[in-house]
């Protein structure tokens, strides 16, 4: 039916000049190196202000350039550039683009073209969203969250600039996020090789797959609320502003509901959690299953608690508004349903340990990561069932109990998945190791130094420290012990800051400099290891497309030849799952 | 050296691809109008909305985008499609200048962007739609060029479907949710 097309271009030809291999690619490889290195850049540069930010409340009054208008352009720069520009941009645009065609045995995605805008729209919006800091004013200090009608009123450090540069950036983010998405649902839905059924990809693949169509619904929120405010900014829309008098002005607002957008907002910003974390928790099963040698427990589990938590994070926004005041009805259902979502999470945890259960484990630097992931996922998701409660959260939201839930569940958690994945794939995407001794050091500083950062928070936060303050000197009510752990913390972090900067040149250093990889380090039976070239070269699969046999997670089938069973090897070696999602021995293969 | 792959093997059903792909922005731009619809009752609740006159251009811009749907589906049908791209991509044009000119004829009855919530969504719903329509041109653009995929010319049919009914639905929104019915509804 489609043959007329198959003529006009008889033959697929890789591209032969430099710019177009590797500046205006539309290979889905080349694309996401540039996303990550992109969102390892911007993330850089959140590293540095949380830093800065840190050196203030250890250091109050020791920093001069540290006044109070710049310190809350660093809390919201840090905290917009993390969220977004770093662990949006690197899961979907980074892993989810040299992961999903890898994995699910496709050439490219299915819309190369779209799929290279997108990465530029994207660069285009960093670039906006950098060029904020050199703007009269500076960037925004309105807080991540940019509520009205202070983000845009004067006395706001960068209303006036700042706040346009962020919400242009924010659409910009959006538009390439789109692009992306469109590309990720269609290749996973449309380009999966023969044998990769949905319930045979990796669960990295379904993590990233639900993630888009997460962000695909959410981001629209943001979008709207984003557009709106900016209206609202430059031609003078109420659209969220209230009447108001400002700094002794009438302005000319009026009745405007500031409200709408935390619903908006939210309706976005809670989604983005697992935007996030989804990601996050499908790579950590797969390098968990990997690394300890055993096929993941319980895989189809997991799938349903992935769309469950998908479906379950459109219903629980307001759990970020109990403060902003709200019927009771409604505070005990948005209650309920976060609490609802701790089931399908828990299953996950218990399926990580249970999959580590009577495992071989190697305590590789990925496996390490990974390790770590859940141990501060569940310190994380604790403190959560804690603020998700409406009468414990009133008290502790304006507390540094706050920063240290979210921090750690995703902030610290999400990272060290990708720092995890990074070490995992690594041999991979450049076909040299990592430097071991390098990443040993890296995660046991930002292991133990991230724990000392944020547990003594949750006692800050008890201890009724608030959060967004500029100098808590001035206040009486603190005692000194929680002068000398905020000079701790920051001591740390500092400490955490520098051997990023370690890691980055561990990456730098070795794509050019370290061991060189074997096609397969790791042994693992995922579908991206078994490309006929490390790198993988343009169309990955060389002349045939690879045929799958079997899930993602034949480890250790007893009578098989080696301890794993590649996905693409013949069905006579086994490992073929049954209809229950169990991993059958090489006798149990069925033809 | 040059990887050279026959394109049976490289290419997956584009169609079916694009195809899925448009579905999924369909839900995409669906959840985008509907934030948007969420927005406007929320707002239009408080006080100082009133309800608009709507300008008269907006029932002509309705059919004309009513016929650019239809012509598309034509050109599906037909065995020469290209007149039929064309009547439906004149159409769509159509479509953004009459809404243009509703705008002005609102302009000059001093209905303007700030003030009224009621315009200030009007004008902010239309552009959004009215943007979607001109995105929708660029796909028109590449089935004008290569007529003979059909598969292209069914995509922009359906998106121009979706235009169409999404078009009513915000013209109905203009048009009955006034802010009188939605404080009823909402009981303020």
């Amino acid at each position: 039916m489609h043959e007329e097309q198959h003529d006009k271009h008889e033959q697929h030809h890789e591209p032969q000049s430099f710019f177009f291999k590797y500046i205006w690619s539309q290979d889905h490889k080349v694309i996401a190196i540039q996303y990550g290195g992109t969102a390892v850049f911007v993330g850089l540069v959140g590293l540095l202000l949380s830093n800065l930010m840190r050196l203030q409340i250890g250091f109050p009054g020791y920093f001069d350039f540290i006044n109070a208008e710049r310190y809350y352009q660093f809390v919201t720069m840090h905290g917009m550039i993390m969220v977004v520009y770093l662990l949006t941009a690197l899961f979907l645009g980074g892993f989810g683009n040299y992961l999903i065609p890898l994995m699910v045995g496709a050439r490219d995605m299915v819309f190369p073209y779209l799929n290279m805008l997108s990465f530029w729209v994207y660069l285009l919006s960093v670039i906006v969203l950098m060029a904020s800091f050199f703007v009269p004013g500076g960037p925004t200090g309105a807080g991540w969250t940019l509520y009205p009608p202070q983000a845009i009123l004067p006395g706001t450090p960068g209303h006036d600039w700042g706040i346009i540069l962020m919400l242009v950036s924010l659409v910009t983010f959006i538009v390439a996020a789109t692009m992306g998405g469109l590309n990720y649902v269609s290749t996973v839905l449309q380009a999966r090789c023969r044998g990769m059924t949905l319930l045979r990809m990796p669960l990295t693949v379904w993590g990233i797959f639900t993630a888009t169509i997460l962000a695909l619904l959410a981001f629209p929120a943001l979008f709207v609320s984003g557009l709106m405010m900016l209206l609202d900014k430059t031609i003078g829309t109420s659209f969220f502003m209230p009447a108001l008098v400002s700094l002794g002005q009438v302005s000319d607002y009026k009745g405007g509901t500031p409200l709408l957008f935390q619903h908006l907002f939210w309706f976005f910003g809670h989604p983005e959690v697992y935007i996030v974390a989804l990601p996050a928790f499908g790579i950590v099963s797969d390098l968990i299953s990997v690394h300890a040698r055993k096929c993941i427990f319980g895989y189809r589990t997991m799938v349903w608690a992935i769309l469950a938590i998908a479906v379950l994070s459109f219903i629980v926004w307001a759990h970020h508004m109990f403060v902003s005041g709200m019927n009771p009805y409604f505070g005990f259902f948005f209650a309920t349903s976060t609490l609802i979502i701790a089931v399908p999470t828990a299953i996950k945890v218990y399926n990580w340990l249970l999959t580590l259960w009577r495992g071989d484990i190697h305590l590789s630097v990925p496996m390490l990561f990974a390790l770590a992931f859940i141990s501060t996922f569940i310190v994380g998701g604790l403190t959560g069932l804690f603020l998700g409660n409406v009468s414990v959260d009133i008290p502790l939201s304006g507390s540094y109990f706050v920063v240290a839930h979210f921090h750690m569940v995703m902030g610290v958690a999400p990272l060290l998945v990708v720092f995890g994945a990074i070490y995992h794939w690594y041999p991979k995407i450049t076909g040299r190791m990592l430097d071991d001794r390098l990443g040993h050091l890296h995660f046991w500083v930002t292991f133990i130094g991230t724990y000392l950062i944020y547990f003594p928070m949750h006692y800050l936060g008890l201890l009724g420290m608030p959060r967004r303050y500029y100098d808590y000197k001035p206040y009486d009510s603190f005692p000194e012990s929680a002068h000398q752990l905020n000079v701790f913390i920051t001591v740390v972090a500092i400490i955490v800051g520098v051997v990023q900067l370690v890691y980055v040149w561990n990456l730098i250093w070795s794509a050019f400099k370290g061991r060189k990889a074997e096609p397969n380090p790791w042994r693992a039976a995922s579908l991206e290891w078994q490309t006929p070239d490390t790198p993988p070269r343009h169309g990955n699969w060389g002349p045939a497309l690879p045929v799958v046999h079997r899930w993602a997670y034949a480890y250790s089938v007893p009578g098989a030849k080696q301890d794993f069973i590649a996905q693409n090897a013949p069905l006579s070696e086994g490992g073929v799952e049954d209809d229950e999602g169990r991993a059958h021995g090489a006798k149990g293969a069925r033809a | 050296m040059s990887a050279v792959f026959p394109v049976q093997e490289f290419a997956v059903d584009r169609p079916q691809a694009a195809s899925i792909a448009l579905w999924v922005f369909i839900g995409v731009a669906c959840a985008l109008f509907g934030l948007f619809f969420a927005a406007y009752v929320m707002r239009l609740e408080s006080a100082e909305g009133y309800p608009l006159a709507l300008p008269w251009q907006f029932w002509l811009s309705t059919s004309l985008l009513l016929a650019g749907s239809m012509a598309l589906e034509l050109a599906l049908r037909a065995r020469i499609s290209r007149p039929w791209l064309l009547a439906g991509g004149m159409m769509a044009l159509g479509f953004v200048l009459v809404q243009l000119w509703a705008w002005s004829a609102l302009l000059a009855e001093r209905v303007v962007p700030a003030g009224n919530p009621a315009a200030s969504f009007l004008y902010l719903l239309t552009a959004m739609h009215g943007l979607h329509v001109l995105g929708g041109l660029g796909g028109l653009w590449l089935a004008w060029r290569e007529p003979e995929a059909r598969w292209r010319i069914a995509l922009c049919a359906r998106f121009w479907h979706f235009l169409f009914l999404l078009w009513v639905g915000l013209f109905a929104t203009l048009g009955l949710m006034t802010p009188d019915l939605v404080r009823a509804i909402c009981g303020g």
